[in-house]
């Protein structure tokens, strides 16, 4: 595998902001709940809708039962006069992509980026069974947590894993939050009973509503809108086959790809935001990506603290950039999933400017 | 919306989004599912000679079309499986159950069912199942019940050679989905429904461009920012477009031809779309002044009527069109 040519501009996530996560938000409509993390992110570069050159989104119309909730949400960037704009029916880190293309084409030289979602108003278990296979899978509802449950088990029937080791995960996750105040969960849960097993409910993300933003810029733009911009040096995103039947469930050779393709493995990261919603798909990363004990895994708390659907990836890719901004990494990796067991994966290799250098 | 609110509660509602989707098969999948039907599993060889069950129509490695069927056991091994401890409406079964991979003998690749065991501790990832047959059968994936413990040998003999051919072939098949909501609209529509109860119609002002929004949605479009001063509007309005409907909807219980109209109420910076009432559908006109007639139980004006107003000025509303 060759890794792909270095992108001709250098980009940079130059802000974000995210929702805290909570259960229910039944007091604001998409929009309302999205109108501070974009307004957040434009304060904090100075930026004007006017000025950004591109703008994408990614939301899920499925998930509050609303058709085209995304032109609703277009009300609170202030799309007139008409704006450059985009959306993908999937988690804001493919949003994210796409603007990060348009960025490299040198079409545009600044975009925003947000994704949010509302589960509080259906049944997120059964929601998401509807973006399955319609001919084989749809048909038997196979819920969210069984197609995670079915791929835990492979990794105890490997001996990759027992339930204390997936515990594990669950409790460190969760520990972490304790200092991030956007999760939902900020501590450890009670391993509760089985939801579906071996999962039980601390092996499974908490279900909430939530959104974010980031905004992108190339090049001197981004030094000029942050002081410590955190540069995209790669990002790949890969699938593999929809059925899970076919696949080897302990691994995730797409994630592997994605992180080859994006550099991840040129030199050793210090951070990896991984979005793993279930305890066990953390495991199957890790091994993939081949993290050691070395590298921060999850310093927010990850997906098990707060998974807004559609946002949580793109929340990764932030979090990740955050940290680089505060000075807490040099070099970090962010990756979002996509799917059932881990079907589709987005891996970013993020970096900051080397301490004291202005980065020309 | 919930019959007695607290005033200024954000509302909610109960949402059913329902629908029927009607998928067209491929040759492969038309041969699948025909087969079900016939209780005979089939399952496509791949480039590399691998048999997949249930079958695609491509190569998930290749891309390249998959033609070559062939036939596999019912009856197969678990490669995972997951305990479903409170099944939900629409799963295989309504009593607690395992969800399992199987590999069925002479396949390759693992199909997905629900396995019904009489409690986790009666299966294991390596037993042996077979297939449960509905007893009424149509061409679908749940043609198969589900999957039940079995003691049989793996078969030595499969997969066999199968044409694929069956009389009268399913080529769809109508796929039922519900979903249920519970749905709120947010603080800002909740307010409008909440003035609307009273027969009031209240927008919201843009603090940056002064436009009065109605129905509010809680941002000004134009300007990216979040509206909050409330600003009652109407009753009446001016008619600034309207079209001439002249096919009749299906359960509509107006009778053709009628006007729709965009009208702008007295005091909003858009216009909102009501049916012209009261006036013939011909003489309806840019300009017209209209108000509201409300029927006893509405909760939103069932039509507007002409006020005999004088005609408003074209400039006072053509920023509004």
């Amino acid at each position: 595998m060759t890794p792909q040519a270095p992108p001709r501009r250098d980009v940079a996530i130059v802000a974000f902001a995210q929702t805290r996560c909570r259960r229910r938000t039944d007091e604001l409509s998409e929009v309302e709940m999205l109108m501070p993390v974009l307004h957040e992110v434009l304060r904090r570069t100075g930026l004007k809708t006017g000025d950004i050159g591109f703008t994408c989104s990614g939301s899920s119309d499925y998930l509050a039962g609303r058709a085209f909730s995304f032109t609703m949400a277009l009300d609170g960037v202030g799309a007139w006069p008409p704006i450059s704009e985009s959306h993908v029916e999937m988690d804001g880190a493919w949003a994210l992509y796409e603007a990060w293309v348009r960025l490299l084409t040198g079409e545009a030289d600044t975009a925003l980026v947000y994704a949010y979602g509302k589960s509080s108003p259906g049944a997120l278990r059964k929601v998401l069974t509807r973006q399955l296979d319609p001919y084989y899978l749809a048909p038997l509802w196979p819920d969210s947590v069984a197609l995670a449950a079915l791929q835990a088990q492979t990794l105890i029937d490997a001996g990759r894993a027992d339930e204390a080791a997936l515990a594990a995960v669950a409790a460190r996750s969760r520990t972490a939050a304790a200092d991030n105040p956007r999760a939902q969960l900020t501590a450890p849960t009670l391993d509760g009973g089985y939801v579906v097993a071996p999962l039980r409910t601390a092996d499974c993300p908490p279900i909430g509503d939530g959104a974010a933003a980031v905004v992108l810029a190339a090049g001197d733009r981004a030094r000029r809108l942050c002081p410590r911009p955190a540069w995209i040096r790669g990002m790949d995103h890969r699938t593999e086959a929809h059925s899970p039947g076919v696949r080897d469930l302990t691994d995730s050779p797409s994630t592997r790809q994605a992180a080859e393709r994006a550099g991840a493995f040129d030199r050793p990261v210090d951070t990896a935001e991984l979005h793993a919603p279930f305890t066990s798909q953390e495991i199957v990363l890790r091994t993939a990506l081949g993290l050691d004990d070395r590298v921060a895994v999850n310093p927010s708390g990850g997906a098990l603290a707060a998974n807004p659907m559609m946002a949580a990836g793109l929340i990764r890719l932030g979090e990740a950039a955050a940290r680089i901004g505060r000075g807490a990494s040099d070099r970090a990796l962010a990756h979002a999933t996509s799917g059932p067991c881990l079907q589709q994966n987005l891996v970013a290799v993020l970096e900051g400017d080397p301490e004291g250098d202005p980065g020309e | 919306m919930t019959a007695t609110p607290a005033p200024g509660a954000p509302l909610s509602a109960p949402l059913v989004v329902e629908f029927p989707f009607t998928r067209s098969l491929g040759p492969v999948q038309s041969a699948f599912l025909t087969g079900l039907r016939e209780r005979t599993v089939l399952g496509v060889r791949t480039d590399a000679g691998t048999v997949l069950v249930p079958p695609v129509e491509y190569d998930p490695e290749t891309a390249g079309e998959l033609r070559d069927l062939v036939r596999v056991a019912p009856a197969g091994t678990v490669t995972t499986w997951a305990w479903n401890p409170a099944p939900t409406s629409g799963q295989p079964l309504p009593t607690p159950f395992a969800w399992v991979l199987v590999r069925l003998d002479g396949a390759d690749s693992a199909l997905l069912h629900a396995l019904d065991a009489p409690g986790p501790d009666a299966v294991r990832t390596g037993m042996r199942v077979r297939i449960r047959w509905a007893g009424r059968r149509s061409g679908a994936i749940t043609d198969i019940a589900c999957f039940e413990p079995c003691r049989d040998a793996p078969g030595e003999d499969w997969p066999r050679p199968h044409s694929g051919r069956f009389d009268d072939p399913v080529t769809g098949f109508v796929a039922p989905a519900r979903l249920e909501y519970t749905y709120a609209p947010g603080r800002a529509q909740s307010a409008y429904l909440h003035a609307l109860a009273e027969r009031r119609t209240v927008g919201e002002r843009c603090p940056s461009c002064r436009k009065v929004y109605v129905p509010p949605r809680g941002a000004c479009p134009t300007c990216g920012v979040a509206t909050a001063e409330q600003v009652e509007v109407g009753p009446r309005g001016t008619v600034t477009t309207f079209c001439i409907v002249n096919i009749k909807a299906k359960n509509a219980a107006i009778e053709v031809p009628y006007v729709y109209a965009h009208i702008a109420l007295d005091g909003a910076d858009l216009a909102l779309h009501g049916r012209i009432g009261g006036i013939p559908y011909d003489r309806v006109r840019m300009g017209l002044r209209v108000e509201p007639v409300w029927t006893d139980d509405g909760r939103y004006p069932d039509h507007y009527r002409p006020t005999g107003e004088p005609d408003a000025d074209y400039d006072t509303y053509k920023e509004l069109l």
